[in-house]
């Protein structure tokens, strides 16, 4: 069944008949979806649908699992990133990524945000004592944590953890940010603290977000999708997959009738 | 019958008894150690036994026990010393021998630098041909007196001449390069200008000759007379001699203090008597210094190459191979690393080093024998798979959350070890260092063919250019303890040094340890949230 493209505007990611083997398993099925420039985009469907699966395709993480086979296209800006002249960890600092669990290195605060930077070659102390500052404020951390950012980042609570792993992936500038469930193993008020984030963020990044948590996905995301078993199948604005899904298995999964 | 053992407890029991029997016997092992190895310094009191046969000994007592099928009957192991005299150090007497037995007040052990501890009364000085009477407290301060006064040939002895003779070689050998080259105005100028210098030396070595010939004479001269207990005198030079004390009249306190100063005289002197007498400071210089060295040298080798396997390798079956023959490498007995040292480092190595670099000294060979540079590879060598097997369990440990987070941030893999994953393995890899270091510093076998030596003339750190001398022979606990215990001279009267010895090598592993624990304990709290 060839399903038709929804159009967004100022698509930034272009994925084209994109699909990913794990040995001989299939776990993406001919993907077609475009992602739209400084929207919340949020991936939705049932454990083991191949969700997070995608958005590890976005900035290449599915390179460091053995066995993974890729085919199809994914363009960012126009350029295909699995072209072979692509520098993957230049296509990282462009695409940053923030995982299930609370990551923060064992090292200082200071030190988790400008990991980045400083692997991008940035020396010079008082830049990157600014870029420190500026991302803080930005993820609303720094009136927080200001009086302590030489303190070990494991020191903080899980919800702030976790918006230290998303400072550290904004502190790289990136163009698109990627959220694997980020809220999963966090309490709803800290979960209520990252999504107020995620909006704000919306302003100047490309958000996509997979979670499992469909009132999360009505919230905060202007357009989702909703995979089952590696397909996609159903992609449009949150409040028409919300309201009137024009499929059934998306009413079924939507309402609760199972997943 | 059956719930009981259902019930688990009997695994309990066997469990708690394996630990009992490991405790006792560890324990009992220090203890032995310890009991043995610390009473060696305490001023024992003479004891004098009148025999029945008319004769008189005196000595320390040093153990008494029963005899075998024999009611009542007892022996005593006496320490008579004077073994210039009686040949001995060590007498058994039996208990029915013996008239009787008294503590003399006035009985001094004399402790001399040739022939063990001598036990007698003081009598005099000798005077020409006259004995002067002479009391404990003027013996005293002569012995200060003459102690300066050997303290200052040993100066000359050491420094100044080890001064002269270091120049003097410097000199000669450079003398012998220039002899090589093709003769011209300038060698020729450079040789004579040589000469005059070593000239120079050689008179200065006269002078100084001179002056300790002078001062030995002035040490030499007198001499004390000792009435032994079998009332016969015996003439000691008083150069001879290093303390003198009357046991028999100290209080505890004061024994305490002797004690003490005895053992940080242990601690921190050179040997005498061929090892059996005097300090262990070399040895233990020698032993801290080659687990540094080792140290240095393993770590970054076992690092690297367990980064490899671990990082890069994969899981190929050359890999697991490699894996398997590492862990193997340690079970392979340690003098076969010995015999590796001598023909791979000393020979191979440190034969092409001097044939480079030290040729005008041939055939004496510099590098190519012995030293703590090549004994301290040969057990980096020995230790390198422990370390290796430790990192990578430490690699292994590092959470794979952690590396994604580093590699979402742009960071190439190098990146990924160097910045995320090599720290969080410290405590890892700090436990590896600290097996090889208990490994290492306990080592005798392999150092016997690589560099250890039963007296070493100069520790490998000194004040000549260039200050560390990585090519010197040194000096190891551990072959001190073979050394002492089996093949000096005098072995009955050594056992108490064998086990002091042993003991003070207990003591250094457990401070090297306790550092690197503290360490690594210190590492992992600021690690151990990251793996929730």
């Amino acid at each position: 069944m060839e399903k038709e493209k929804i159009k967004v505007p100022e698509p930034i990611v272009n994925i084209i008949d994109l699909s990913l083997y794990y040995g001989k398993t299939k776990a993406l099925k001919e993907i077609n979806l475009d992602i739209s420039k400084k929207k919340i985009t949020s991936f939705i469907g049932p454990s083991g649908c191949g969700k997070s699966t995608l958005i590890r395709c976005l900035n290449r993480m599915n390179d460091l699992v053995e066995n993974v086979r890729i085919e199809g296209t994914v363009k960012i800006d126009d350029q295909d990133i699995y072209a072979p002249a692509v520098d993957v960890t230049e296509l990282r600092r462009r695409v940053g990524m923030v995982f299930q669990k609370p990551n923060p290195f064992p090292k200082s605060i200071y030190e988790n945000v400008i990991y980045g930077p400083r692997i991008q070659g940035i020396k010079k102390r008082s830049i990157l004592d600014e870029i420190c500052e500026k991302t803080l404020r930005k993820a609303a951390l720094w009136d927080e944590v200001k009086d302590r950012i030489h303190v070990s980042a494991l020191d903080l609570s899980g919800g702030q953890q976790q918006r230290i792993c998303i400072a550290r992936a904004m502190a790289m500038e990136p163009e698109i940010i990627l959220l694997d469930e980020p809220c999963s193993a966090l309490d709803p008020i800290a979960t209520a603290k990252i999504e107020d984030m995620l909006v704000e963020l919306k302003m100047d990044y490309t958000v996509i977000i997979v979670t499992h948590n469909m009132q999360q996905a009505a919230r905060i995301s202007d357009y989702t999708g909703f995979f089952m078993l590696g397909e996609l199948v159903e992609f449009n604005t949150t409040p028409e997959i919300f309201t009137n899904p024009s499929e059934k298995k998306t009413e079924d999964y939507i309402t609760g009738r199972f997943g | 019958m059956r719930g009981f053992f259902k019930s688990g407890n009997p695994y309990i029991w066997l469990t708690a008894c394996a630990l009992t029997i490991t405790i006792l016997m560890m324990g009992g092992l220090v203890a032995l150690i310890m009991m043995n190895g610390l009473s060696v310094f305490w001023p024992h009191n003479i004891i004098k036994f009148a025999l029945k046969d008319g004769s008189v000994v005196m000595g320390e007592m040093v153990k008494r026990e029963p005899i075998p099928f024999k009611k009542d009957a007892y022996r005593t192991k006496l320490k008579i010393g004077n073994r210039d005299v009686y040949g001995l150090d060590f007498r058994w007497i039996e208990n029915v021998d013996i008239e009787f037995r008294e503590y003399p007040a006035h009985a001094l052990t004399f402790e001399r630098r040739e022939w063990g501890n001598m036990y007698g009364f003081l009598k005099g000085i000798k005077q020409n041909d006259d004995v002067l009477p002479l009391t404990v407290e003027n013996l005293i301060s002569l012995l200060e007196e003459n102690h300066s006064l050997v303290e200052r040939i040993r100066y000359i002895e050491k420094s100044v001449i080890g001064d002269i003779n270091f120049k003097m070689e410097k000199y000669r050998l450079a003398l012998k390069r220039l002899t090589s080259e093709e003769p011209s105005p300038k060698v020729h100028k450079k040789i004579e200008f040589l000469h005059a210098k070593m000239e120079n030396l050689e008179k200065t070595y006269r002078e100084k000759e001179h002056v300790l010939a002078e001062l030995y004479s002035g040490v030499m001269r007198k001499e004390i007379v000792v009435l032994l207990a079998s009332d016969e005198e015996k003439i000691v030079p008083l150069f001879q001699v290093i303390r003198v004390y009357a046991p028999n009249e100290m209080g505890a306190l004061s024994k305490l203090g002797f004690y003490t100063k005895k053992f940080w005289e242990f601690l921190s002197e050179e040997p005498r008597e061929a090892n059996t007498e005097g300090g262990i400071f070399p040895a233990i210089f020698g032993t801290v210094m080659m687990v540094f060295l080792m140290s240095i040298a393993v770590v970054p080798l076992g690092v690297l190459t367990a980064v490899y396997l671990k990082e890069y390798a994969g899981d190929t079956i050359i890999a697991r191979i490699i894996r398997i023959s590492v862990s193997n490498l340690a079970g392979i007995p340690s003098i076969v690393f010995g015999i590796f040292g001598l023909g791979f480092f000393i020979y191979l190595i440190g034969g092409g080093i001097d044939k480079l670099f030290f040729s005008e000294t041939l055939p004496a060979p510099t590098f190519g024998t012995g030293g703590i540079l090549w004994a301290s590879l040969t057990l980096a060598l020995l230790t390198v798979p422990v370390v290796v097997v430790a990192t990578e369990e430490g690699l292994s440990a590092v959470p794979k959350s952690l590396r994604e987070g580093s590699f979402a941030l742009g960071a190439t893999k190098f990146e990924t070890i160097w910045k995320i994953v090599l720290p969080h393995a410290t405590p890892g890899i700090l436990t590896g260092i600290i097996l090889a270091i208990a490994r290492a510093a306990g080592e005798v076998a392999p150092l016997m063919l690589t560099g250890v030596v039963k007296l070493a003339p100069s520790l490998p750190i000194d004040s000549h250019f260039p200050y560390i001398h990585l090519e010197r022979k040194f000096m190891h606990l551990g072959f001190h303890i073979y050394d002492v215990g089996f093949q000096s001279p005098n072995i009955e009267a050594a056992i108490p040094m064998v086990y002091t010895t042993t003991f003070v090598l207990l003591l250094i592993i457990l401070v090297l340890n306790t550092t690197a624990i503290i360490i690594r304990n210190k590492l992992r709290k600021w690690y151990s949230a990251a793996s929730l």
